[in-house]
């Protein structure tokens, strides 16, 4: 039983981690992609949000001890809480710096 | 009070989790950093309704899971344009109202509103929004007032 609760763990774990490797890549791929500053912004927001937490969720399944699950828990919350704090900086110093947006327009109206 | 009781409680929890060891010297030293930072905060006058939010305690983790929800779903879309290309993606800069009352609300819409990939807060003054986008979807979706309605339910 108790292998049997093990393997589950960590097959869960193991999907968890591959996922949040794939979309840690999708940020970094969009992050060389993507036209302007603004843009690249959004792929940045990829890795921070859903890769470092699929990875890091995918840890808590592999610890062992209970203070290395609240940790990881804490490192989960802290990046959560302060990435739109970084990003918002980055883009405000961004737009008072001047730097202008590259936007859209329809083809209907150029 | 309270908000100095919560905060010091935080701290203390805070510092056992992040040391591991219980003896009395380390528990000792955790006591004291624990005084220090909360005699610094009271001088900096930083301990109140805004940095310890215990009015909001009993709503957030609803507005958590539906706002997990809403990440996951925004961080497929914008992946999905990575890997489409540049002529997937609309970038539009535009100002969305903010009609919360209390700032703290205001900042918890601008915040999830930068969390959520493929929309950013670039500025928030009075009540309006200046927010980046990566496709005219999220534009939509942001005016629609879906997550607004969600974050207002903070402040009833």
């Amino acid at each position: 039983m108790e292998i049997m609760i093990d393997l589950l763990l960590n097959i869960g774990s193991g999907i968890l981690l591959i996922l949040g490797g794939f979309f840690c890549v999708s940020g970094g791929v969009g992050l060389l992609r993507f036209p302007d500053f603004y843009t690249r912004m959004h792929a940045a927001g990829v890795t921070d949000t859903l890769g470092a937490g699929l990875i890091l969720v995918g840890l808590m399944l592999q610890s062992t001890h209970l203070i290395v699950l609240l940790k990881l828990i804490l490192v989960l919350l802290f990046a959560l809480l302060t990435g739109p704090a970084a990003s918002h900086a980055l883009a405000k110093a961004a737009m008072h710096g001047n730097l202008k947006p590259l936007l859209y327009r329809d083809k209907s109206t150029r | 009070m309270r908000h100095s009781i919560s905060l010091s409680l935080l701290l203390a929890v805070f510092w056992l989790l992040n040391s591991g060891y219980y003896t009395p010297l380390l528990l000792f030293l955790g006591a004291v950093s624990v005084a220090l930072v909360m005699f610094i905060s009271h001088r900096m006058d930083m301990v109140d309704h805004e940095s310890q939010p215990l009015h909001l305690t009993l709503r957030i983790p609803g507005y958590w899971l539906w706002l997990l929800k809403a990440i996951i779903l925004a961080n497929v879309d914008v992946v999905y344009r990575i890997w489409r290309g540049n002529s997937s993606i609309s970038p539009t800069r535009f100002v969305l109202k903010a009609s919360q009352r209390t700032d703290i609300v205001k900042v918890i819409y601008a915040n999830s509103i930068t969390l959520t990939p493929g929309t950013v807060a670039i500025d928030l003054e009075g009540d309006t929004i200046t927010v980046h986008a990566l496709t005219r979807k999220a534009v939509e979706e942001l005016k629609s007032g879906v997550m607004e309605r969600r974050v207002n339910l903070l402040e009833l």
